[in-house]
């Protein structure tokens, strides 16, 4: 399966320059927009980069999400879906080709444009240090799990839940805190933000950029939360399954 | 342990209010092809979506290789395939990438060399580096076939194999398929609305109407029992209403 998403996108250069076109450009956007605000902002000054740094991490998630989407719905696109699941290929061994595409796919996004920061923003976001492998990780275990349940809806409304595919990580970036703290939300919402790993991930990026403090207790929160996301995702993943084959969707998707 | 290679037992498959297959039953010997026949909505498609668990069955039983295919499909799903002029192969991929990859799925140890003989077969060779997306409705099925015996199946699901073939290859793919199962003892079981080609390739069929078994048996004692010339002929009494007793 990992092949045949090679083979995907090797033959098709949009496919190629879409990995790094909006990592960059979003990279690019708000490194000038942070150069802007770090002469007008004590809050952005205090901590060189913050924005830069939020919009790649968020951009971990964003990828990890959209690329296992659309190598999903790249089989229902096609029609493909009979043809995998008569084959000998685990739904479970389906979803691990589907994370292991969207990593590398995310690697090579967020690598390249994380790259392009330091070049042109002097930016890094490796100052984070040994914590951004575990800010990746619960970033991109996140994105998996919206990616599974987007994937999921797909299969049980057909094509025209596709754009909750597109749409649904935007539903919680505003609760993420990506850009500011989950203090700044109105007070009924923040509890909804603080059942998001992501909120937890994005208060520690900040504590480590301002507060120069690694902040156990949000890590622990982030792993918790995927824990529970990664289950609810993979139920609701199966269930749907069960249901696509109870009424014939494998057979009837297609383009 | 039944020396069949598939059984089926009371097999029904409702959706809503709907009956697409009602209380069939029937089973296959080794090395035996099968026809599957019956007009459009008679429960074709759906019978074999269960045999290939793409569908769940409402009730009933299905075994193959002697496996309960509702517990069991991933032991068997290796030596089994279909093909289906209604299931796609990735668009966008090349014939060449798209075979190696379900080479790969089906776990062949010599993938190239197994698409090279079925290219040759199937005289793929010209087409193999193109899309699977920008060929003709023959060549898709073509292909499709080919995707089919990659793993060389003991038991090969076949919907409408020679849809949208001209008449010249239509017949030069019934008589790869007498050939392989000749050479294989495969088991083939096949829905056509084709009604020589079961007759050539076939020896047992079954009608399906409304979702029910109202006939079998082989083709020639189904053409002596309606008292008609050709299968085809039988065929339409059948589906008008005109049944003999099964």
């Amino acid at each position: 399966m990992i092949l045949r998403h090679y083979y995907l996108i090797r033959g098709s250069w949009p496919r190629i320059l879409e990995l790094i076109y909006w990592p960059t450009l979003q990279m690019t956007l708000w490194g000038f927009i942070t150069v802007f605000f770090e002469s007008h902002s004590s809050w952005v000054a205090q901590a060189a980069g913050i924005l830069v740094s939020a919009v790649l991490l968020w951009d971990v998630m964003f990828r990890g999400q959209i690329s296992l989407f659309l190598s999903f719905i790249e089989e229902i696109w096609s029609r493909n879906l009979g043809h995998l699941f008569v084959s000998p290929l685990r739904p479970g061994e389906l979803i691990v080709a589907l994370l292991l595409v969207s990593l590398v796919r995310t690697l090579i996004g967020v690598g390249g444009a994380a790259i392009l920061a330091i070049l042109l923003f002097d930016v890094s976001i490796f100052t984070l240090g040994v914590p951004l492998a575990a800010f990746f990780t619960n970033l991109i275990v996140m994105g998996w799990s919206l990616g599974l349940i987007v994937s999921a809806l797909v299969l049980r409304f057909g094509q025209g839940a596709e754009s909750l595919g597109w749409a649904a990580i935007f539903l919680v970036q505003p609760i993420s805190g990506v850009f500011y703290p989950i203090s700044v939300l109105p007070s009924w919402l923040q509890p909804v933000a603080a059942a998001m790993p992501s909120s937890h991930i994005f208060e520690g990026m900040r504590a480590i950029l301002i507060d120069e403090v690694f902040r156990v207790d949000l890590l622990t929160n982030a792993v918790g939360l995927n824990l529970v996301f990664v289950v609810i995702s993979i139920v609701i993943f199966f269930s749907v399954l069960r249901y696509a084959r109870i009424h014939g969707q494998l057979l009837q998707l297609g383009e | 342990m039944s020396k069949k290679i598939l059984t089926v037992s009371n097999l029904s498959k409702r959706f809503g209010n709907v009956v697409a297959v009602d209380g069939v039953s029937f089973d296959i010997a080794p090395g035996s092809t099968v026809g599957l026949l019956g007009g459009n909505g008679a429960g074709k498609t759906t019978t074999l979506g269960m045999l290939l668990g793409l569908l769940l069955p409402t009730s009933g039983l299905i075994e193959i290789f002697g496996e309960d295919m509702a517990r069991n499909r991933h032991r068997v799903l290796p030596w089994m395939n279909f093909s289906s002029p209604y299931v796609d192969l990735p668009h966008r991929l090349t014939v060449r990438e798209n075979l190696i990859i379900y080479g790969h799925l089906y776990g062949l140890s010599q993938v190239a060399n197994r698409v090279k003989t079925l290219a040759i077969d199937f005289d793929l060779s010209d087409i193999l580096g193109r899309p699977a997306g920008k060929l003709s409705a023959g060549q898709k099925t073509r292909v499709a076939l080919a995707k089919a015996l990659l793993n060389e199946p003991r038991l090969l699901l076949l919907d409408e194999p020679t849809a949208s073939m001209d008449p010249d290859t239509a017949d030069t793919i019934r008589g790869y398929l007498e050939n392989y199962q000749r050479r294989t003892d495969a088991t083939i079981l096949l829905a056509s609305h084709n009604m020589s080609e079961v007759e050539r390739l076939c020896d047992h069929v079954l009608v399906l109407k409304a979702g029910q078994i109202v006939d079998r048996g082989s083709p020639s004692k189904l053409i002596a029992r309606f008292g008609r010339r050709t299968l085809e002929e039988v065929f339409l009494d059948i589906v008008r209403g005109q049944i003999s007793n099964a």
